[in-house]
């Protein structure tokens, strides 16, 4: 993986040759430089060459200690008290409760049964999304990747137009789509002109649910696409025409070769696929508001809704289900590394 | 036929699979566009030609003609009379089914006509009426200026910290190296949405709660950059950074002037990925940001959408003015782009 990176980036580098910082601007840069220099050199004096490291690390060390460390181990903290109160010492400790009051159910498969039933729908909600949608997002990025894979013209092109929509926003995603799916949309005009009937798209729960997978699937597919499209030109050329020489077909060669060889890229994108499938919020949020009801309700949303959007703003109940979630990202994590080192490829 | 599964070079026919091929990629590039070009022209489009069910592609806009006598512009259209022949005339007002309408070239004259018998003058016009509108409504300017602020400091920031992490990470042996790249690293999994209530608090508690600042600076300590940057400074040659030292450069001399520009590719690729976060980034600043005036376009266009429900009008041309900066950036790097994601495998 190292290599393959490594020569990518010399290709970056001569696509970079030319050099962007003009003489004058150079000057301006050396002399801040000398300017700075004239702080950090005695502090080098002061504490070394090893502890200049240190220092290095220290800006990046400090910000993500205090913005992802120190609130990772906090959320434990969060999750065992109870109360509105944001703020730690005023919140009573109650143990087990919050985790507690996510898992009272009478039946775990009807959400309706559930003390909290929202958790329960956005959790069968965000199971069944990230199933449907990782597999329907892994096929056609394969498949785009296979086909941009071949002998073809402007290659580049078609690289570029399904990597677009990748670079737009969840909300502009949502808004582009929503226009077309409404009622009176351009997607209902093309069906009655058909000969069809309008389709209630926005407004029926399971036709909400089908188009918020098919929307993340055209979002992201280009993203994916380029990553295995790059896995799949790493294989060497010769490995085909080896193998069509001893007389194996296309299917053969496919399976031989493409299949064993794609293995470590495809894990990458299931990894990446999957946890942002798990979280998914943004773009839905912007969609369909997690309606029409709860259908199109995730986790991240419902924490978000448990403990900013609500009045209660209950911190306590919303950090338990981020545990719960954080608990899921790691099930799904660690299996698929192992997955990936069983098979000797990652 | 599954021929087109395998890498086929040097042909020069084209054959059944080549043909589906670019019938896949002709249907792609429409699924991918489509809804792009859709909205964009549906943007130029008034308020009527909206509500309009079939839509039509182009945006028509009804003519209208200033009429000596009349204050507004009147609507125009052409009037036919039960003997076929027909005529251009305005329109003063409509009372039920029966229109009162005007020759332009006689404004004296009224002729009373049925709505049945007149069709509306059309022609396309991409109108910036919308746009006018949408950018004083929607306070257009005060969130792009936010989010350029945000894009902008933010990546500044995580470029710089960053790299000096990676400086340190790669080229120097010092006890608990392997404990921050083991850590950095081990939180690649971990999103914001899983801290969102404590990372709450510590903005909270600092006072970065409706301020740019807390918007800016939590994202900034990125483990893909660190790891990105680290893995590009590992191929530059030690021998370098010796010879400056022999030379009398300091630590930090070498880290400005020899490893960052050494470094530019990596610092590039994570730039554009950055700019790209930080730019589309929504559940973030929706919880720190409250205020209306410090919405980023984002958060604005989200609000806003909630605000007018059904005012399409001004929606599709401020969400066509939020997507068209990436959109110009993309056209003009977008091989870099490809390129340097294809590399990193990484978002």
């Amino acid at each position: 993986m190292i290599s393959f990176l490594e020569y990518n980036m010399i290709k970056l580098n001569t696509f970079f040759s030319a050099d962007f910082l003009a003489a004058p601007l150079r000057m301006v840069y050396d002399a801040l430089v000398s300017v700075m220099d004239f702080i950090m050199h005695p502090l080098q004096n002061l504490v070394g060459v090893r502890g200049m490291a240190y220092i290095f690390v220290l800006p990046n060390l400090l910000i993500f200690g205090i913005f992802i460390l120190f609130p990772m181990l906090l959320n434990f903290y969060y999750a065992f008290t109870g109360g509105s109160r944001l703020f730690p010492q005023d919140r009573p400790f109650v143990g087990l409760d919050n985790l507690n009051r996510l898992f009272t159910c009478q039946d775990f498969l009807s959400p309706n049964t559930c003390r909290e039933d929202l958790f329960w729908r956005a959790a069968t909600n965000t199971v069944t999304f990230v199933f449907l949608q990782v597999a329907l997002l892994v096929l056609v990025s394969l498949v785009t990747a296979l086909i941009l894979n071949r002998n073809i013209q402007a290659r580049g092109f078609f690289r570029s137009v399904f990597f677009y929509p990748v670079l737009l926003s969840p909300v502009v995603v949502a808004l582009i789509w929503k226009w077309i799916l409404q009622q009176d949309g351009v997607l209902n005009a093309i069906i009655v002109s058909l000969g069809g009937e309008k389709l209630p798209f926005l407004i029926s729960a399971d036709w909400a649910r089908f188009w918020v997978i098919v929307i993340s699937v055209w979002a992201q597919m280009g993203f994916y696409t380029l990553i295995l499209l790059a896995g799949l030109q790493s294989i060497p050329g010769e490995l085909y025409e080896a193998a069509s020489m001893d007389g194996a077909g296309a299917v053969q060669a496919f399976r031989a070769i493409t299949i064993p060889l794609l293995m470590p890229t495809m894990l990458v994108v299931l990894v990446l696929s999957l946890i942002r499938a798990v979280q998914a919020f943004d773009q839905v949020f912007a969609f369909t508001g997690g309606g029409p009801g709860t259908a199109t309700t995730y986790m991240v949303q419902y924490i978000f809704t448990v403990g900013f959007a609500s009045p209660a703003r209950e911190f306590g109940l919303a950090a338990a289900a981020s545990l719960v979630m954080a608990a899921v990202l790691l099930l799904l994590t660690a299996g698929q590394l192992r997955l990936g080192r069983t098979s000797n490829l990652a | 036929m599954l021929n087109f599964l395998t890498n086929t070079r040097g042909k020069t026919r084209l054959t059944l699979a080549d043909m589906a091929t670019y019938l896949y990629l002709l249907l792609g590039t429409l699924l991918m566009f489509g809804p792009i070009i859709w909205l964009v022209v549906s943007s130029f489009k008034d308020r009527n030609e909206l509500l309009r069910f079939p839509p039509r592609f182009l945006p028509y806009q009804q003519e209208t003609v200033v009429v000596p006598g009349y204050d507004e512009p009147l609507q125009l259209f052409t009037v036919t009379f039960e003997d076929g022949t027909t005529r251009q005339m305005a329109q003063v007002r409509r009372v039920g089914i029966e229109a009162q309408m005007v020759d332009p070239a006689q404004p004296d004259e009224i002729v009373k006509v049925n709505i049945n018998q007149r069709q509306p003058v059309e022609s396309v016009r991409f109108s910036l009426d919308n746009y006018a509108t949408g950018v004083t409504r929607f306070n257009f300017w005060q969130y792009l200026a936010n989010s350029i602020i945000v894009t902008v400091a933010a990546t500044a920031l995580t470029l710089l910290v960053n790299s000096m992490a990676a400086f340190a990470l790669s080229k120097y042996e010092f006890r608990g190296r392997e404990t921050i790249f083991g850590l950095t690293i081990g939180t690649l999994m971990v999103p914001i949405s899983v801290i969102l209530i404590p990372v709450y608090l510590v903005i909270t508690e600092i006072g970065w709660n409706n301020n740019l600042i807390g918007v800016i600076v939590p994202g900034a300590a990125t483990p893909t950059g660190v790891f990105l940057l680290r893995q590009y400074m590992l191929t530059i040659p030690d021998e370098l950074l010796d010879s400056a030292r022999i030379d009398g450069a300091s630590e930090w001399r070498i880290y400005l002037q020899i490893i960052l520009p050494l470094a530019r590719p990596a610092l590039a690729v994570l730039a554009i990925f950055s700019v790209m976060w930080r730019w589309n980034d929504f559940l973030w600043p929706l919880i720190v940001l409250s205020r209306t005036e410090l919405f980023t376009l984002q958060v604005g266009l989200n609000s806003f959408q909630g605000d007018l429900q059904t005012q399409w009008e001004l929606i599709l041309a401020m969400t066509v003015l939020t997507l068209l900066p990436i959109t110009v950036v993309f056209a003009f790097l977008q091989r870099f782009i490809t390129t340097g994601i294809a590399t990193t495998g990484m978002k």
